[in-house]
């Protein structure tokens, strides 16, 4: 009982700081890694500086207009980045539609529905899919999938075109009324991000909890029963997670848009008619001939493709990171 | 799930299949024996589960009797490489006809698993129609909230959550959740109710209001309940079989009979001393 009174007699007692010295091992490793971690920072803040400075003389003759202007008239003093950057969204979204059903299919059957001997070579593919270089693909793209993609634009323009009028061309009879269109290069950029949303989708399904799986399989689900229950909801997050992770992607994709594209300055709201543009396909085609305020431009539009890009993909880690697959959470 | 209250004369009656009282049905194991790959764990287990009562599975761990009680409703072939020998028959017929479907079997026998597992997002009131859900009933309006207390009532949660049906089945406490599946099993009227080890992870006073729900629902559903817990066994078991393994050798029962006789005057010594806590 001798402890108590002291207990209650003491209650200004100075609070100890809890703190362990550190071994000189320690202040070495924590030293290294936290500069390693903040130099990944600083280079990032660097780049965005370097295109700023860049961009200036650009982004100060054009003011505001810079974002409006739809023309890319250097000589003439006058140029923007509107219709590049329409086109670069339209680019992506038209890749999404792509990507994302086949992407979301390819995700649950490997993860639900393949027998156990197919899933890992499944996995594999998709990994070796995604290491495949742009190049492969554009080459791809360009002397494959256009030729094939021709008939499936006409054919939605004939058929559709009279209803929605998004889907008209100038000349629906001529086949290359629909070559190098936002559509084709879309879908080609769709392609390359199909691994990205395939294997983001893949994870999150695959750490459904069993318990949860199985509580709906022994209410007599059927299998599709569990998946709409469980592991879709489970996986809500990582599937917009990984479908704006495509998109980041697919908005700075740059060599297979370049390969399809003809180059075209208009806000087209006609994705299946020939011709669009697209911030990183511009940048390429652009800025070996290009010198002083128009070299200036190009940087300033690879700022805005750099900003978007870090907005999306911050967007896409916050939605992931929040959700309960991504926190690993356990109820 | 959406529950639409539209006033057809639907929201009055209760559909046929939800209005029958479920009749607890007998379940009979016969020459049951179990694999894991080559991995052989449960040796011709023969035992009656009669309808309308409690049978308690006891023995040490690892003595297959989870795996016994995953074979009960076909659970256990989902695992990869698992196999079985020997017929279940839910009155008379065997799960396991090949004419019969898994889903049909387990709509009839449910199952509550040792950690609570209700669906974290959904509400308490669609955790508990989530079966009808799942099985393509749809239940609305008022024949849903009727189904919803009586269930919630029957797992004896209904008087703490009768305020905050829309909650999320995550936002209940560990016991609450296991009474919350409890009466998502009971909602699709199962003829048998599996229990693997219920009370494993609740304190003492959500361990007591769960055994009084088992003895509350035994007149209606036949009930199957693994248990480490013998004083569990005891109190809440009409009938009682005591499982056993030695290392490395497939499980088997040792001694079935009435929970009385089991406790009281096991016949094997083996039974004696394991009830009296001498192993396991």
């Amino acid at each position: 009982m001798s402890s108590t009174p002291d207990l209650v007699a003491n209650p200004e007692a100075a609070r100890r700081v809890l703190t362990t010295r550190p071994t000189a091992q320690d202040i070495g490793f924590v030293a290294a890694a936290r500069s390693a971690a903040v130099s990944t920072l600083v280079l990032m803040g660097l780049i965005g500086l370097f295109l700023l400075i860049g961009a200036w003389p650009a982004l100060k003759s054009q003011g505001f207009h810079f974002l409006t202007r739809t023309e890319w008239l250097p000589e003439t003093g006058t140029f923007g980045i509107a219709s590049l950057l329409w086109g670069t969204i339209l680019v992506g979204l038209l890749a999404l539609v792509v990507a994302v059903p086949l992407g979301f299919g390819a995700a649950l059957f490997i993860s639900e529905y393949a027998p156990r001997s197919l899933k890992s070579s499944l996995v594999t593919l998709v990994d070796l899919m995604a290491a495949v270089p742009s190049i492969v693909y554009a080459m791809w793209a360009l002397f494959f999938l256009q030729g094939h993609m021709l008939q499936v634009s006409q054919w939605l323009s004939v058929h559709f075109g009279s209803v929605l009028p998004f889907l008209r061309v100038d000349t629906p009879d001529s086949p290359s009324s629909y070559t190098s269109s936002a559509f084709i290069a879309g879908a080609a950029v769709g392609v390359v991000v199909l691994p990205t949303i395939t294997s983001i989708m893949r994870e999150v399904f695959a750490q459904a909890p069993i318990g949860e799986r199985e509580g709906a399989i022994a209410l007599g689900a059927t299998r599709w029963g569990m998946i709409r229950t469980v592991v879709i909801p489970f996986g809500r997050a990582g599937i917009v997670g990984g479908i704006m992770l495509g998109l980041g992607r697919a908005l700075g994709e740059t060599i297979v848009v370049y390969a399809i594209i003809s180059p075209s300055f208009d806000l087209t709201t006609r994705p299946l008619q020939s011709g669009t543009n697209t911030i990183a396909s511009h940048i390429a085609s652009r800025y070996s001939e290009s010198g002083g305020v128009a070299l200036s431009g190009l940087l300033g539009a690879g700022l805005v493709l750099f900003l978007f890009t870090l907005v999306v993909n911050t967007l896409a880690g916050v939605v992931v990171s929040r959700s309960r697959s991504g926190a690993a959470t356990e109820i | 799930m959406t529950l639409t209250d539209d006033s057809h004369d639907q929201t009055l009656t209760l559909p046929a299949v939800l209005d029958s009282r479920g009749a607890p049905a007998s379940l009979v194991a016969d020459g049951v024996s179990a694999w894991f790959g080559d991995h052989h764990v449960l040796r011709d287990v023969t035992l009656p589960m009669p309808a309308g009562r409690v049978t308690a599975l006891i023995g040490p761990s690892g003595c297959g009797k989870s795996t016994f009680l995953r074979i009960l409703n076909r659970m256990h072939e989902l695992v990869p490489g698992a196999s079985l020998a020997g017929e279940v028959r839910l009155d008379g017929n065997d799960i396991y006809d090949p004419a019969r479907r898994p889903i049909e079997s387990r709509r009839r026998i449910g199952m509550v698993f040792q950690k609570a597992n209700p669906f974290p997002t959904m509400s308490i009131h669609d955790n508990v129609l989530a079966g009808l859900a799942l099985t393509g009933k749809r239940v609305r309006g008022r024949a849903a909230d009727e189904l919803v207390e009586r269930s919630l009532r029957s797992a004896g949660l209904w008087d703490e959550v009768r305020t905050r049906l829309d909650a999320p089945g995550a936002s209940l406490s560990g016991g609450q959740q296991q009474r919350l599946c409890i009466a998502r099993a009971l909602a699709v009227r199962p003829d048998v109710l599996l229990m693997d080890e219920p009370c494993l992870a609740l304190d003492p006073t959500s361990t007591r209001r769960v055994e009084e729900t088992i003895r509350a629902i035994a007149d209606e559903v036949t009930v199957v309940i693994v248990t480490h817990n013998m004083q569990q066994a005891h109190r809440v078991s009409d009938r009682c079989a005591f499982f056993l393994a030695a290392e490395g050798q497939p499980g088997y029962i040792v001694e079935q009979g009435d929970t009385d006789d089991i406790f009281e005057r096991p016949q094997d010594s083996r039974t004696s001393d394991y009830v009296n806590g001498r192993f396991g």
